[in-house]
């Protein structure tokens, strides 16, 4: 029963830094905004998140911190994507690029520092429940919002009319530009999201992970985020369930590793990188019948005027 | 008053040809201002990064040293580029030549095995890459996976495939518990052009390289059919190109071209196998790649000017204690300048009133 617990908190950590920063890059797509990246603008929010936490002794501030980072991130990506019209998948992939040289240099002071990780929850009686109180009840803040986030999302995209238009933009630019909606700011708007939640999805892995900051801990997490949004059809429900079926893939290595089971550890961290390479195979193959992406995805667009 | 893109009628020759040096300056200045905020002083920093590599001997055969591998991924990466196919996992592939190419020299380790080695190795390199590179090829062409993060996945496994092999089955036994093979035989080494220097025969083959990527592009149909497909797929299919063919084809020879840089960096400047052969050369030649604009001569040029940031950074690290990181901001800051300027090509800036009553203040 110890061990399914353990299991399940541990499935639970690994798989919050990917959820938040699906969710964000899954707003940023539907908007039709391909951005690539995601893994810059994580190890950026991971090394300012360090920083501003360290700095201040508040893991809150260094949440803020990771979430600056990653929309100021963004905004490059935003300025050269949307306003320059630049390939966003080149832009995208500069964007990771710049991020790690620039978390090299920000973190350098910081390595080797530890931080007291952000608290969990802890609501006695609750909490104390056998296997279900420390899943449902003793989490840190960054689960909880995750989850918040992720259903604030589905609300907004089906639900409000600020979503529809997110969506209109995401699949027919020329036509939603047509109608009169401001198409750039919209997608300027979403890239900004999709940065925030990178910047946080970042910040999280050395604020409640691990309580330390190395160079390249993100450990291509963005990648498989960007992953995660084809694997959930740009669908926030599915997105959950990806998620943390890629949490359990990671956390199942782990275990193995501390099993002794006879395969080189290599192999095991393998996993979830080849685990992603299958997904995208099997996926893209079901889905012939026709594409569920945003049909104006990483698309340029320049207005007429 | 707003300033707006505006799409030019024809695209701007005079821009195409100098928005490479229009980037580079701006990265200068940019790179000026960085180490001002790092506290150092600029102008000896940029003297130490851009004008010290270039004036001695044994610092400029380096420089050639690092441009061999990113030239000649560069090339394979500009093809694919061209042709729309997004291959960005050149990094994997030029790690998984190296194991390739390795596994031959380990097996022939202190036996008399003769002349054959290297060419041996080089071949079975190139083949490894390119298999290596057709599997996210094959994922697209078949599945419609998307090839950039598949591509990009293989990476971190063929890292973690040599990482097993150097702490695992192929370790030196003689090497203090150092993750690395034993250094490689004189026949399975890439032999120098200059006795005591550093400059070795890779060198040779990248300018061979470009030379027939230079043909290809230039002179014949395969050429062609890549750039069309690319630039106006619509027109390619009415002409009968073959897409998914030019994706096969083009992330191959790209496979193939970062294997080959792999096994020759490991048998020549490193000597043996071991984790960290690369400071990043897959990555860093998507930037020679578009900062030489996809043409093999241009990117021979960007191949060289980004070997001298590696040396030059390597150099300032020493001089001036300035951190390596600067190197990849760099490299990074160049590549959106390169394509912020690239975008000039095909738009131009205009400055528009708008011409309504209701004015939403300064815009």
């Amino acid at each position: 029963m110890e061990l399914v617990e353990a299991i399940i908190l541990s499935v639970l950590a690994a798989s919050t830094p990917l959820l938040i920063a699906a969710t964000g890059e899954l707003v940023t797509e539907r908007s039709g905004v391909l951005n690539l990246g995601v893994e810059g603008m994580m190890i950026v929010g991971a090394a300012c998140g360090f920083g501003g936490a360290w700095l201040t002794g508040s893991i809150f501030i260094g949440a803020l911190f990771g979430i600056i980072a990653g929309v100021l991130m963004s905004l490059i990506f935003a300025l050269m994507a949307l306003g320059l019209a630049v390939n966003q998948v080149a832009t995208g992939l500069a964007l990771t690029i710049l991020g790690v040289g620039l978390s090299g240099l920000i973190g350098a002071g910081f390595v080797g520092e530890r931080l007291t990780p952000a608290a969990h929850l802890h609501i006695p009686g609750l909490t104390d429940i056998p296997l279900i109180g420390r899943v449902l009840f003793g989490e840190d803040a960054f689960v909880y919002f995750s989850i918040a986030l992720i259903i604030g999302v589905w609300w907004f995209l089906y639900r409000t009319r600020a979503g529809l238009i997110l969506r209109a933009c995401g699949d027919n630019h020329v036509s939603a530009h047509a109608l009169g909606y401001p198409v750039l700011r919209i997608r300027t708007l979403a890239v900004m999201f999709g940065g925030a939640c990178a910047g946080l999805a970042g910040a999280y892995l050395p604020l409640a992970y691990t309580p330390f900051f190395i160079p390249g801990m993100t450990a291509g997490r963005g990648w498989i985020a960007l992953a995660l949004v084809v694997f959930a059809s740009w669908r926030p429900g599915r997105l959950v369930v990806g998620a943390y079926l890629f949490g359990a893939v990671t956390i199942l290595q782990l275990h193995a590793q501390g099993w002794g089971v006879g395969i080189p550890s290599q192999f095991m961290s393998a996993l979830p990188y080849l685990a992603t390479v299958i997904v995208l195979v099997l996926l893209s193959r079901a889905r012939t019948g026709g594409s569920t992406a945003p049909a104006a995805l990483g698309t340029v667009f320049v207005p007429d005027r | 008053m707003q300033l707006v893109l505006e799409k030019r009628t024809e695209r701007s020759n005079t821009i195409a040809l100098v928005s490479p040096l229009i980037a580079i300056g701006l990265t200068i200045v940019t790179m000026t201002i960085l180490f001002a905020i790092l506290g150092k002083n600029p102008f000896l920093a940029l003297q130490a990064y851009f004008i010290a590599p270039l004036t001695d001997s044994y610092s400029l055969q380096e420089i050639a040293v690092k441009a061999t591998p990113l030239v000649m991924i560069a090339i394979g990466l500009s093809l694919c580029y061209l042709a729309n196919a997004w291959n960005i996992g050149a990094e994997g592939q030029f790690l998984i030549g190296a194991v390739a190419g390795s596994w031959i020299a380990v097996k022939t380790q202190g036996t008399d095995a003769g002349a054959w080695v290297l060419p041996a190795m080089l071949v079975l390199a190139a083949v490894a890459g390119a298999l290596y590179a057709l599997i996210p090829a094959i994922c697209k062409v078949k599945f419609g996976a998307s090839e950039i993060l598949t591509s990009l996945m293989l990476v971190y496994v063929a890292d973690l495939f040599l990482d097993y092999l150097v702490r695992g089955p192929w370790r030196d036994p003689h090497g203090f518990n150092f993750p690395t093979t034993a250094e490689f035989d004189p026949v399975a080494t890439v032999p120098l052009l200059i006795e005591g220097g550093r400059l070795h025969l890779g060198s040779i083959i990248a300018l061979l390289v470009v030379a027939a990527a230079a043909i290809l592009l230039g002179r014949t149909i395969k050429g062609f059919e890549i750039r069309v497909v690319g630039a106006a797929p619509r027109a390619a299919r009415f002409g009968g190109f073959n897409a998914n063919q030019l994706i096969i084809l083009t992330f191959a020879v790209s496979g193939a071209l970062a294997g080959l840089a792999g096994i020759i960096e490991v048998a020549g400047p490193v000597g043996h196998l071991q984790p960290g052969i690369s400071p990043g050369y897959g990555f860093t030649a998507i930037i020679v790649a578009f900062l030489g604009r996809l043409n093999p001569l241009g990117i021979l040029i960007a191949g060289l000017f980004l070997a001298l940031t590696f040396i030059g950074g390597e150099q300032a690290q020493i001089a001036m204690k300035i951190p390596l990181d600067v190197t990849k901001v760099f490299q990074g800051i160049l590549l959106f300048y390169v394509l912020a300027c690239d975008s000039l090509i095909l738009y131009r800036f205009k400055l528009v009133v708008p011409n309504r009553q209701v004015t939403r203040g300064a815009g």
